[in-house]
């Protein structure tokens, strides 16, 4: 049986994002994901951090973003924590909607929810916000 | 190397900006957000964007490809789009951009329709 488990305490800047990204799309690929899916959970990864890098920790690069991952042959679970004030993830504009489809911002988490199986937010003790996604094999 | 390269060239009226590389936040989005701002100020408004060497985009760059879809709008030009590769059409399926969008699968059919 396969076993994959990531930790990673990155700074809250922008090249955060990619290198988080990658180390769990290469995670994923150790574990026998499909290309296609690897495409999925690299841009939902990209997105939760960029989320938490940008809104969650407003890119003080003192603040950490923690992303895990825990991988076994029927999937993966990933997580990403930022230390910021956290949000409702039910009151957001829907992005495809008419009055909003020609923003320039908001489909992160619509990318999230589309190529992960799922997608839910947490609020540790301690403070932030953990938004933990699970893709299936 | 840069992630996102642009190559600027000239069809008639009708200017074509080759994309190479990735449209992400951070490098690319800022790139192509400068090469679309340049145009405008040019006075170049017919504008064709190759996406076929774009491999990859996250929200940020499909964020940019609005943006540019509205600048040049809102200076009563026309932005349009060509050889989308399978994921970033996918990318604008979901957000129901590719209906918003202009796109072309071949370089004469999009300059084409600028006549």
């Amino acid at each position: 049986m396969t076993e994959e488990t990531v930790e990673l305490k990155l700074p809250s800047r922008i090249e955060s994002i990619g290198e988080a990204a990658a180390a769990v799309a290469d995670a994923a690929r150790r574990l026998g994901f499909a290309e296609d899916a690897l495409f999925g959970i690299d841009l939902a990864v990209r997105e939760a951090v960029t989320n938490a890098v940008l809104h969650g920790n407003r890119q003080d690069e003192t603040v950490p973003v923690e992303v895990g991952v825990a991988g076994t042959d029927a999937g993966m679970t990933v997580t990403v924590r930022d230390r910021g004030t956290g949000f409702d993830p039910s009151h957001l504009p829907d992005p495809t909607a008419e009055e909003n489809i020609l923003k320039a911002s908001g489909r992160g988490i619509l990318f999230m929810r589309t190529f992960m199986d799922e997608v839910g937010w947490e609020h540790p003790p301690g403070g932030g916000t953990l938004v933990r996604m699970i893709k299936k094999k | 190397m840069a992630e996102l390269n642009i190559r600027e060239r000239q069809a008639g009226d009708v200017t074509i900006l080759d994309l190479e590389g990735k449209i992400t936040i951070g490098e690319g989005n800022v790139a192509l957000r400068s090469a679309v701002r340049k145009l405008v100020s040019e006075g170049k408004k017919k504008v064709l964007l190759n996406l076929s060497g774009v491999s990859y985009m996250d929200s940020s760059g499909i964020g940019e490809l609005v943006s540019s879809h509205t600048t040049i709008s809102r200076e009563q030009g026309q932005l349009k789009m060509l050889g989308l590769g399978e994921k970033i059409r996918e990318l604008l399926v979901i957000t129901k951009l590719l209906t918003v969008f202009d796109t072309y699968p071949t370089e004469a059919e999009a300059l084409n329709s600028f006549k």
